[in-house]
């Protein structure tokens, strides 16, 4: 019954599209399927009740401009008025000249702040800084215990101290000041907002390390609530940023914008799956685009590019382009694209995919098997998967315990895959008069003639999204 | 076969990379991202500039803040004021949408609602807003009678084992806590299995639970198989006489498929001789938003839940999504969590779960 934002506001906005000119009713209309969609999204109710207003007023004013359709105007505005909501720029940390820079972690019981911390000190880590985790999270059962276990996976030292959070806090400076520390994470207990003891204490933590930076983590499954939390967590503690969890999940994460239009601060770090690794920079004109349907293709090219070794990469992609390409490289691809994190979240990422794909369940297992099949192959089957006969066939499919018949798909598939990419090549390169128009005419029968699989290449991947909402051509992938 | 699909387009993403770089098409905070030659050398003047930039921030952020606090406070109180002392007249209805949207009701669920409060306030010729209001709060509970009897004997007689599933963060192991203490205190024998064999001291934090609320633990180590815990929590209830197992569960996300399909296999191991699974608590945090739905519907498609556990109604949230939950999908709150103490823990009551949705009306 619920679709996703994206998918929402792709059906309003090429509604719109087809049309040559708006008029009053068709806006009334947009909006009021936008403000259901950010409803459903559980942006909070005065956040949609503003963003709507100043849409339709600037889709009903005068500024519209000569070179856009009126449709092509509403998507502008959209973008335009999401992406203020959501901060403009990515949150940039500095460091204080005066190290430990001191980061205090705050938020309501389960948001996941003490993953966070960790997550947060492995990616200071990444950064080339020493940071020290702080336990301060002495109410919960076997808080120490759980920041313990995460902090030695990434090697991190934790500083805590029974007597009390404040004294933990407090020690921890000390602590990192002593052993050359530069960054200092404070995970803090989970506190309701209505709990003034507890808020007190959050306070008093504060005054005792004068944090360089206060992040409050908010569920992105988080309803209207959200502004509640914030709020008064920022009149207590005065937040510099948030931290948004469970991203990975299904829920459209309104709060995000609820809470960076009610106390004005941005969204610094998102945290996208139950690995250590799964978590990053936040980059609020990305969730705009995503909220638009264009897919968060940035955020997935610098994944690709902190994994992908870039020589190995740019080979492999020069075998798949001459057509040269081997199932040994396809099995290198399988397991670096599965580094960038859960498939499914990745996928999710991709415009252009059709929504059939991204609701289907990803199941990491037929990876697994795809690996296994691969794996079970002598070197030459591997180079030339045409020497494989029905004999070869059926003794891989023992040594991967799957079934010939999921062998013959694989290669096949694998075949097809590899021809595609061929004539992709063609496609892609700076000469795209003569030879692509063959080459198109070629790709276009074999997209048709290739049947339940076509999930392969969806049409549109022949279109490269454009980021640039003024060089938008509107055929938004994903239609 | 998604990876297949994945693959071409990674490649292009890729190999995209470079022209996009070359011919600045990218937006411009591209290459925004901290580089390294900046953290190495911190320049004096960041401080500077960054205290600054701060108190700037701060005295309009304060400003801001106070009229935006009062803003959102003041939404529910005076939209029911509005809705008492006021008349029937068309804006009533906006209002009662905007009262239960703000306690997550949810847009689907409100509409319905609100359809069926106008046809009932017709039909009654109500003129006055707070006998709308009243109407409205007793239709809501008319909405919530349900069966919420919880079971804590098999009925073909093998070891009652109770099943708590749930997102990561919802309170499940703490939930597992007070129902042990509520049963220890009636007199049961009690034994928690921490199934939770994923999260960093999981198992410990159900350790302490057990001391504190007098019941047993079985345990496996972590990264062990959950089935396997759980089944030797209930060979163990078996064989010691224990009344009730309390199993525990790692928190997942409810579009994970393979840990979906763990806990389905979680589910079915237990239900095995000795043991019996009597109830399936899906437990769900006030502050979920629309999610919830999308939770409850999954877990109850992958392990069949009976009922919810609603935790963290003590804060200001006011999990209205549960109404969602019932009325869509015919799951019955049993009980709800309300502070961190051991005896924070009440059976659900529909009378006092609206009058609390309205807040102080």
């Amino acid at each position: 019954m619920f679709q996703s934002l994206t998918d929402r506001f792709d059906g309003i906005l090429n509604r719109l599209r087809g049309k040559g000119r708006l008029t009053e009713n068709d806006i009334s209309e947009a909006t009021r399927e936008i403000r259901l969609a950010l409803l459903e999204a559980d942006v909070h109710f005065s956040v949609v009740q503003g963003f709507i207003e100043r849409t339709r007023e600037r889709c009903l004013g005068a500024d519209v401009s000569e070179s856009l359709t009126p449709g092509q105007q509403v998507v502008k505005i959209v973008n335009e008025e999401l992406t203020t909501i959501l901060g403009g720029e990515s949150f940039q940390v500095t460091y204080s000249s005066k190290p430990p820079t001191v980061v205090l972690m705050a938020g309501l019981q389960g948001s996941g702040k003490t993953t966070s911390s960790a997550k947060l000190a492995r990616w200071f880590k990444s950064q080339g800084r020493n940071p020290l985790l702080v336990a301060a999270d002495l109410q919960r059962p076997a808080a120490v215990d759980q920041l313990q276990t995460l902090a030695q996976q990434i090697e991190v030292p934790v500083f805590t101290a029974p007597e009390g959070a404040i004294e933990a806090a407090r020690g921890g400076l000390v602590e990192a000041r002593q052993t050359g520390r530069d960054v200092l994470i404070v995970d803090t207990a989970g506190r309701l907002t209505v709990d003034d003891a507890l808020m007190n204490e959050i306070a008093g933590i504060s005054d005792a390390v004068e944090p360089d930076y206060t992040f409050l983590v908010v569920d992105a499954m988080t309803g209207q609530d959200a502004v509640n939390t914030a709020e008064v967590f920022h009149a207590t503690l005065e937040l510099d940023a948030v931290i948004l969890t469970k991203l990975d999940g299904d829920a459209r994460g309104g709060a995000a914008l609820s809470v960076k239009e009610v106390v004005g601060r941005p969204v610094a770090f998102a945290s996208t799956g139950e690995k250590l690794q799964d978590f990053d920079q936040f980059h609020p004109e990305r969730m705009a685009e995503r909220i638009l349907g264009m897919g968060d293709v940035l955020t997935l090219i610098e994944k690709a590019e902190e994994v992908f070794e870039q020589e190995a990469a740019e080979a492999a992609t020069q075998r798949l382009l001459e057509g040269t390409f081997t199932l040994n490289d396809f099995v290198e691809q399988l397991r670096q694209v599965r580094q960038m994190g859960d498939l499914s979240s990745i996928v999710s990422m991709m415009p252009g995919v059709p929504k059939e794909v991204k609701d289907a369940d990803v199941d990491e297992r037929e990876i697994d098997r795809v690996e296994a099949i691969v794996l079970s192959m002598t070197p030459e089957e591997r180079i030339n998967p045409d020497v494989v006969d029905g004999s070869r066939r059926a003794r891989i499919a023992k040594g991967s315990g799957t079934t010939p018949n999921q062998v013959s798909n694989l290669l096949k598939q694998f075949k097809e895959m590899r021809k595609a990419m061929k004539g992709l090549a063609g496609l892609g390169s700076k000469s795209k008069g003569r030879k692509s128009k063959t080459k198109k005419g070629k790709k276009g029968k074999k997209n048709s003639a290739r049947g339940g699989n076509s999930r392969i290449q969806p049409k549109e991947t022949t279109a490269i999204p454009k980021l640039d909402i003024d060089d938008l051509d509107l055929t938004l992938p994903g239609r | 076969m998604v990876a297949l699909a994945l693959l071409p387009w990674a490649h292009r993403a890729w190999s995209e990379r470079d022209g996009r770089v070359t011919t600045k098409k990218t937006p411009p905070n591209h290459d925004e991202g901290l580089s390294c030659s900046d953290l190495e050398k911190p320049k004096p003047s960041d401080d500077t500039q960054r205290s600054e930039t701060q108190d700037q921030q701060s005295e309009s952020g304060t400003e801001l803040l106070r009229t935006r606090i009062s803003k959102a406070r003041d939404l529910v109180s005076n939209r029911l004021k509005d809705i008492r002392g006021g008349s029937v007249d068309p804006q009533i209805w906006e209002k009662i949408e905007e009262l239960l949207i703000l306690a997550d009701v949810g847009v689907h669920t409100t509409m319905e609602t609100v359809t069926r409060l106008r046809a009932a306030v017709e039909d009654q010729s109500l003129s006055e807003g707070g006998m709308v209001l009243d109407q409205l709060k007793s239709q809501m509970v008319t909405e919530l009678s349900r069966d919420r009897a919880l079971q804590t004997v098999a009925p073909k007689g093998g070891v009652p084992i109770w099943l708590f599933v749930g997102v990561n963060g919802v309170g499940k192991t703490t939930s597992i806590g007070k129902v042990a203490r509520r049963y220890t205190d009636e007199g049961l024998k009690v034994l928690l299995a921490a199934g939770d064999t994923f999260r960093a001291a999981a198992a410990e934090q159900l350790e302490q639970w057990a001391l504190a609320s007098d019941a047993e633990l079985v345990r496996g180590s972590e990264g062990a198989d959950p089935s396997s815990v759980i089944y030797d929590a209930s060979e163990a209830a078996s064989a010691r006489g224990v009344d009730l197992v309390l199993a525990d569960t790692a928190g997942r996300l409810h579009n994970k498929v393979n840990l979906m399909e763990e806990l389905a296999k979680v589910r079915r191991v237990a239900d095995r001789e000795p043991g019996e699974v009597c109830e399936v608590l899906l437990v769900i945090d006030a502050t979920t938003g629309q999610n919830g739905l999308s939770q409850a519907r999954e877990f109850a498609h992958a392990v069949n839940v009976t009922g919810v556990v609603l935790t963290k109604l003590d804060g200001s949230a006011k999990g209205g999504i549960v109404f969602a939950i019932e009325k869509e999908l015919g799951l019955p709150v049993k009980l709800v969590g309300l502070g961190e103490g051991d005896r924070d823990l009440v059976d659900f009551d529909p009378d006092l779960f609206v009058e609390a949705l309205f807040g102080n009306d």
